[in-house]
């Protein structure tokens, strides 16, 4: 058995923003524990620019952006272990993880740092009716084989879903040469960002089509077309406005989940909306003393975020490992009338800090007002021009506010249209 | 190439006659027209093993079926196999129905079937908790099971390679040739010369039984879809379940699979293209109705993949198992549709009985029954897996996530006899990319694996053979 302070799963721009943090706060002893071959995640294979903005104040590629923490963490005396697998993290922290090298590896941690990122949605979630021919995989598994293999996933491309990762692989496609037919998407509006619409999209010509899905997949072997139509109010597609398009690649880029087998399993109760663990403040779970930040926790918009959360959930388990962590009586945060859901789920009265609510909106909404209240009084509110469910928002509350709410008071944060 | 035996069709029918075969002192071989066993209808079936009170008393199904079940346990078992005895009701949901129940309870004991009982609401609600409230009773049938068909295919391809039956992919038999000697069949990897042939053909069994002058078999293709849903739900049935049949086959059927997951289907559409394996939104939405109506709670909000096979419907319903007359030696086992593959031990060994007829089958000195069971990191304690680590380091990466499939694994299903060479043979060997994410991480992982076991690039490794190719030429 080996003995860290902290154990933080995965080594992607959440793990490693957690271990410096919580290493910058006197935490001696720490391990990362990446399953990929190394660290960074899903940014290794994000080559485009467009990450840092906030963070650095400068645009970055995603290797770029996560070179940096790799650096800082190769400066430090954090132990870093890659192409290790966590498989378990039983009662009172015992993480069990196994590599090629070390075999099976049992570590006793003090805190433990949930960073596990999240996956793409596969199609048998869409249940797409057709063939179970070739051609058909997500958008990030596509930026796989042509950013990290160097191979042409295809050649003519329909894409279902408008997130982020579906329109940056539009373009990707388009300047190695594929022709991107059309971007389907089932909402009325984008699921992702408005500059990649604008960029990957609308300056290469590639049309967007909304409220629009995809019926059908053709083809025995390889993919050789689908059906599209046209979905109702209800999202339903109606009858006689299906329209045949050849390609031989669909990439779906139709949701992100955050991956929480390892939660789960450790009997952590996810929240229904976020699929990630419920958290406190300082991002600690239901677990004294498992913490959760990114992907997994909440599926974000800009790593830049990511590295922020991280950064909290760092310093949480610093404090926590020092024994100055607050934990008390709490109030709880809730999202209404438009407002999906509220990270955290939960606030120490007791708090050290300020608390920024992390959320999303479920429709879109120009010049809306988001309001914080409680018990029927307003707390604040802030104007948005606005707010669509692809980026992240937030409010600020004073420590000074929530101290003076009572135990297990509930904050309601909505949207004024 | 001169064999006694050629069995034509690698599907679990012929995989497990090439097993039975390889017992003996003759040279076979298993000749199949796709990159991998078990292809057609035994990939894409409910998985399950009847009772045996379907059939009409009488039949050949009904023989074989009741014996095959019987067989399945100790079959299984030899092979490495997961097998669960898990029972089987046929829910009754009116007074009427009771009646249909009750038929097929008198029907099943006079074909022998062990185990059976009729049982009222009271009971049914008790063995399966999660049955309809409008449910009235149930014909509960003890001795039924559920099965992977493709693993156990896999697994009796393996033994029948090991005893030496030599296995060979990619190979359709365009035309055959009789002269002195027996016959030459033409096939896509070249001439094959053989003394008997078997006609393990599945959905092409006519058209092979045809290359020898026999248009006797009559063969429907029908349709069946499915939807296949997350192990989180896999315990909302317990038996399989089944509602009253009609003149279309079992209906709809809610069922937990060997592996854990929850299993809903099929429809039964007779149709032209028998290689039409498309899920249709008519379909999907029929399997869910259907399904709703034995379990309130089903919900494809879990759904993680849906699927399509089709099954060789003999017109005269019964399995087509015999010589042929047009041909002396040539032996077909058509027809084989459901109860197939809880048929198929049985068929294996009535077809070595009809083949002995003319062959004189000597055992051999050195034989085995027994396939050794892979490698499952998953099943294994924390001790196996530090000792299996320190033999073998390929077993401490993990490669599929959802499932927990490691690289030995993935490489010892390459490596294996009649092993995997395209990435859904590694899934169905292997369960790698069979999670939630569905291969979306590993996807490209076991595509490396297979091209560096192989000695081939990357771009040549397809999804299942043919043009199911995944990936082009290197990027600019």
């Amino acid at each position: 058995m080996l003995n860290y302070d902290l154990v933080v799963v995965g080594g992607g721009p959440a793990g490693m923003a957690a271990a410096l943090k919580a290493r910058e706060n006197g935490v001696e002893s720490i391990i990362v524990l990446e399953r990929a071959e190394t660290l960074g995640g899903i940014l290794e294979q994000c080559i485009h620019t467009g990450f840092g903005l906030h963070y650095f104040g400068e645009e970055l590629s995603g290797p770029e952006y996560a070179g940096r923490f790799m650096k800082m963490l190769e400066g430090t005396d954090i132990d870093v272990k890659v192409d290790t697998m966590v498989l378990d993290i039983a009662d009172g922290n015992v993480v069990t993880a196994v590599n090629k090298k070390d075999g099976l590896l049992k570590i006793q941690a003090k805190a433990v740092v949930l960073a596990m990122g999240c996956r793409e949605r596969p199609r048998g979630a869409l249940s797409i009716a057709g063939s179970r021919c070739s051609g058909i995989m997500t958008a990030g598994t596509a930026q796989k084989y042509v950013n990290i293999d160097g191979y042409m996933p295809g050649h003519e491309v329909v894409i279902l879903g408008s997130g982020d990762i579906g329109l940056i692989m539009a373009r990707r496609m388009t300047l190695e040469g594929a022709k991107v037919k059309m971007v389907c998407e089932l909402m009325p509006y984008s699921g992702g960002l408005t500059r990649n619409i604008v960029q990957c999209l609308d300056d290469f010509g590639i049309p967007l089509k909304l409220s629009c899905t995809v019926v059908a997949t053709h083809g025995k072997d390889r993919l050789e077309g689908v059906t599209i139509a046209k979905v109702d109010e209800r999202l339903q597609p109606i009858p006689g406005t299906e329209e045949y398009v050849s390609c031989d690649t669909l990439m779906l880029s139709v949701g992100l989940i955050p991956e929480n087998e390892l939660s789960k399993n450790s009997g952590l109760q996810l929240d229904v909306i976020t699929s990630g663990p419920k958290v406190d403040e300082y991002r600690e779970t239901e677990h004294a003393g498992v913490f959760a930040c990114g992907n997994v926790l909440q599926v974000h918009d800009l790593v830049d975020y990511v590295t922020e959360e991280s950064q909290i959930a760092g310093l949480g388990a610093a404090k926590f490992i020092k024994g100055e962590k607050v934990t008390g009586e709490c109030v709880y945060t809730k999202g209404i009338n438009g407002v999906r859901y509220i990270v955290p789920q939960r606030i120490n009265r007791e708090t050290d800090t300020d608390v920024k609510l992390y959320f999303r909106v479920g429709a879109v909404y120009n010049n809306a007002k988001i309001i914080v209240e409680c018990d029927g009084k307003e707390i604040l509110s802030k104007k948005k021009v606005k707010l669509c469910p692809g980026e992240m928002e937030y409010v600020t509350l004073k420590q000074s506010v929530i101290s003076e709410l009572p135990a297990d008071a509930v904050i309601n944060v909505r949207v004024e249209a | 190439m001169t064999y006694d035996v050629a069995v034509v069709g690698a599907g679990v029918v012929g995989g497990l006659i090439a097993r039975e075969l390889s017992r003996f002192q003759i040279k076979v071989a298993l000749l199949e027209k796709c990159n991998d066993v078990a292809m057609g209808t035994t990939k894409a079936n409910s998985a399950i093993v009847h009772g045996g009170f379907d059939a009409q008393n009488g039949t050949l199904k009904a023989k074989l079926n009741v014996q095959g079940t019987l067989m399945m346990p100790e079959v299984c078992e030899k092979l490495s196999v997961p097998f669960k005895k898990n029972g089987s009701v046929v829910v009754a949901f009116s007074e009427k129905e009771m009646d249909h129940v009750k038929e097929l309870y008198e029907r099943g004991i006079k074909n022998g079937v062990p185990e059976l009982s009729v049982i009222d609401q009271a009971e049914l609600r008790r063995i399966e908790p999660n049955i309809s409230d409008k449910a009235v009773g149930a014909l509960l049938s003890e001795s039924a099971g559920i099965v992977c068909p493709y693993e156990l295919t896999i697994a009796a391809v393996e033994n029948a390679v090991t005893n030496g039956v030599e296995f060979i992919r990619n190979c359709e038999v365009k035309a055959i040739n009789e002269n002195n000697d027996g016959y030459v069949l033409d096939t896509t990897v070249g001439e094959i010369s053989a003394k008997y042939i078997i006609n393990a053909a599945g959905n092409f069994s006519d058209e092979l039984a045809k290359m020898v002058g026999d248009d006797s078999i009559e063969l429907v293709p029908r349709k069946g879809e499915y939807y296949v849903l997350d192990k989180s739900v896999g315990n909302l049935a317990i038996h399989t379940i089944f509602q009253c049949p009609n003149e279309m086959g079992k209906g709809i059927l809610v069922t937990p699979t060997v592996d854990g997951n929850l299993l809903i289907g099929p429809t039964a559409l007779n149709i032209e293209d028998k290689e039409d394996i498309t899920t249709t939104p008519e379909g999907l939405k029929e399997i869910v109705e259907k399904a709703l109506k034995s379990v309130p709670i089903v919900s494809t909000r879990n759904a993680i993949t849906s699927f399509a096979g089709v099954r060789a419907h003999p017109v005269n319903d019964d399995f087509i198992i015999g010589w042929c007359d047009k041909s002396a030696n040539f032996l077909n086992v058509a027809g084989v549709e459901s109860p197939g593959l809880s048929s198929a031990p049985a068929i294996a060994l009535y077809v070595r009985e009809i083949l002995n007829e003319k062959l004189e089958l000597k055992e051999k000195t050195e034989y085995t029954d027994v396939r050794e069971e892979p490698v499952r990191f998953r099943h294994m304690s924390d001790e196996e897996r530090a000792e299996l680590i320190k033999k073998n380091p390929a077993y401490g990466r993990i490669v599929c996530r959802c499932e927990t499939i490691t690289e030995g694994e993935i490489i010892d299903a390459i490596k294996a006899p009649a092993g995997a060479r395209d990435v859904d043979g590694v899934k169905r060997r292997t369960r790698a990319g069979m999670g939630r994410c569905q291969g979306g991480f590993c996807g490209s992982k076991v595509v490396e694996i297979l091209a560096n076991e192989l000695g081939v690039p990357m771009s040549d490794i397809t999804k299942f053979g043919g043009d199911s190719k995944i990936i082009y030429e290197r990027t600019k």
